[in-house]
């Protein structure tokens, strides 16, 4: 049995770790909001991209000539996994779901015999991943110094992702992040990078005649567009990734705040009965002693 | 009356510009170019530079540009840009970094194409630079 003095400590220690927690959360929901801002100013580019790169492939699709980014190498031997996790951790479900769903990707690409090389981006899913596939991680980025996560940020994974394609060193690339979804629900997904895949919009039928005119030409709009599209689409991910992380964090500190609240509780009441039973004892000892006289 | 059309500046930061204009300039690719209302459907890419809009009550505003490109139609015209920033909030020091972090790049460019582009666009930089400090 603990004394009343290490009750007391305990309680102390605790109440120190909620009010660490209570704070983080009110941090993280700030930066949440800020997050889920930035993820929403960003939307309306992603979409006409999407929109336009939609339609400007589906009449290139055909073609023999088309962009290796967008018909791909043909091949699909040599997979790449961009995996996008947080710099820190601290939040939850957060890193292991999206390193947890790479990790299942990779080795299941493994097992049929396929080559994995992975990119990891954020300091947490470099530290699990290497553990594991030490032999498949090519590079790594960090973001660590970076205090708002810009385009800039996005156009270094792209640059480096675009680099590699271009000298042949994979066929595939897929981007694991969290979508964000609610503060409650951030979901790991994978998305295919390259060749790329678009969301194919239902065009209204008059929509369809529409005759555009191009300068430069169709092909060389498409060849500017589609790297261009791999570091929108990483930013969007990655801004996702950043809503996600605060949302995840900011119901993980939520938890351990209310966790603390409970452990507190059930230390006082120990310690309250323990005082109790201790003063109750010293009676019983006084009155002893004094019908013994 | 046709002579409004809606005018949307974007960078994949932001929303800059949705509004209502009368004329928007934009630097296109081969040369720059005056966009009214009821233009025919042209998509185009933009060089680093100056975008001029007019908008629908007569008041003009400028936006520096860097790169991207616009999906004109009759009633609409969308400007995607890669980083855009209003004319005045924008100093000579912050192009002037650019152009820095451009040269550092190109230094370590090895890709002849990529070294092309990148030259191409040091050099729309920096008539870039040479209207914005004469401004």
């Amino acid at each position: 049995m603990p004394s009343l003095k290490d009750l007391k400590n305990r309680i102390a220690s605790v109440k120190a770790t909620q009010k660490i927690t209570k704070a983080m959360k009110m941090v993280a929901a700030a930066k949440l909001r800020r997050a889920q801002e930035a993820a929403e100013a960003a939307r309306p580019y992603a979409e006409r991209m999407n929109k336009v790169l939609a339609s400007l492939s589906a009449a290139n699709a055909g073609n023999a000539g088309a962009p290796l980014l967008l018909s791909g190498t043909g091949k699909d031997q040599v997979h790449l996994l961009v995996v996008a996790t947080g710099e820190r951790g601290l939040a939850g479900g957060f890193n292991s779901s999206i390193i947890r769903l790479a990790r299942e990707h990779a080795l299941k690409l493994i097992a049929e015999g396929k080559t994995v090389k992975i990119l990891t981006v954020g300091r947490k899913g470099n530290d699990v991943l290497r553990r594991s596939f030490k032999d498949n991680i090519v590079h790594y980025i960090t973001f660590r110094e970076v205090r708002q996560l810009g385009f800039v940020q996005a156009d270094e994974v792209a640059g480096k992702v675009l680099d590699m394609f271009n000298a042949g060193e994979f066929d595939v690339a897929t981007l694991f992040f969290a979508r964000f979804q609610s503060v409650i629900a951030q979901v790991a997904t994978a998305q295919q990078l390259i060749p790329a895949r678009f969301e194919t919009v239902e065009q209204p039928a008059e929509g369809s005649s529409v005759h555009y005119e191009y300068e430069p030409s169709e092909e060389e709009i498409l060849e500017d567009l589609l790297p261009k599209n791999i570091a929108v689409q990483i930013f969007k991910a990655l801004l996702e990734n950043n809503a996600s992380f605060y949302g995840a964090q900011m119901s993980a500190m939520d938890n351990a705040t209310r966790n603390a609240g409970d452990m507190i509780n059930k230390l006082t009441l120990s310690y309250n009965r323990k005082r109790q039973a201790q003063i109750t004892t010293e009676l019983i000892e006084i009155i002893a002693g004094a019908e013994a006289l | 009356m046709a002579d409004a059309f809606i005018f949307e500046l974007v960078s994949p930061e932001r929303l800059y510009v949705s509004e209502k204009v009368s004329e928007v300039v934009i630097p296109a690719m081969l040369g720059e170019m005056t966009v009214l209302a009821e233009h025919a459907p042209t998509m185009t890419t933009i060089k680093p530079g100056v975008v001029t809009v007019k908008l629908a009550s007569g008041q003009v505003n400028k936006y520096v540009v860097f790169g991207g490109f616009a999906d004109i139609l009759p009633d609409s015209c969308t400007l995607l840009a890669d980083a855009a920033i209003p004319a005045n909030e924008l100093t000579p020091d912050t192009l002037q970094r650019r152009i820095e972090t451009t040269q550092a790049e190109l230094g370590k460019a090895t890709g002849d194409e990529h070294k092309t582009r990148l030259e191409q666009f040091l050099t729309d930089l920096t008539q870039l630079n040479g209207i914005v400090v004469a401004a």
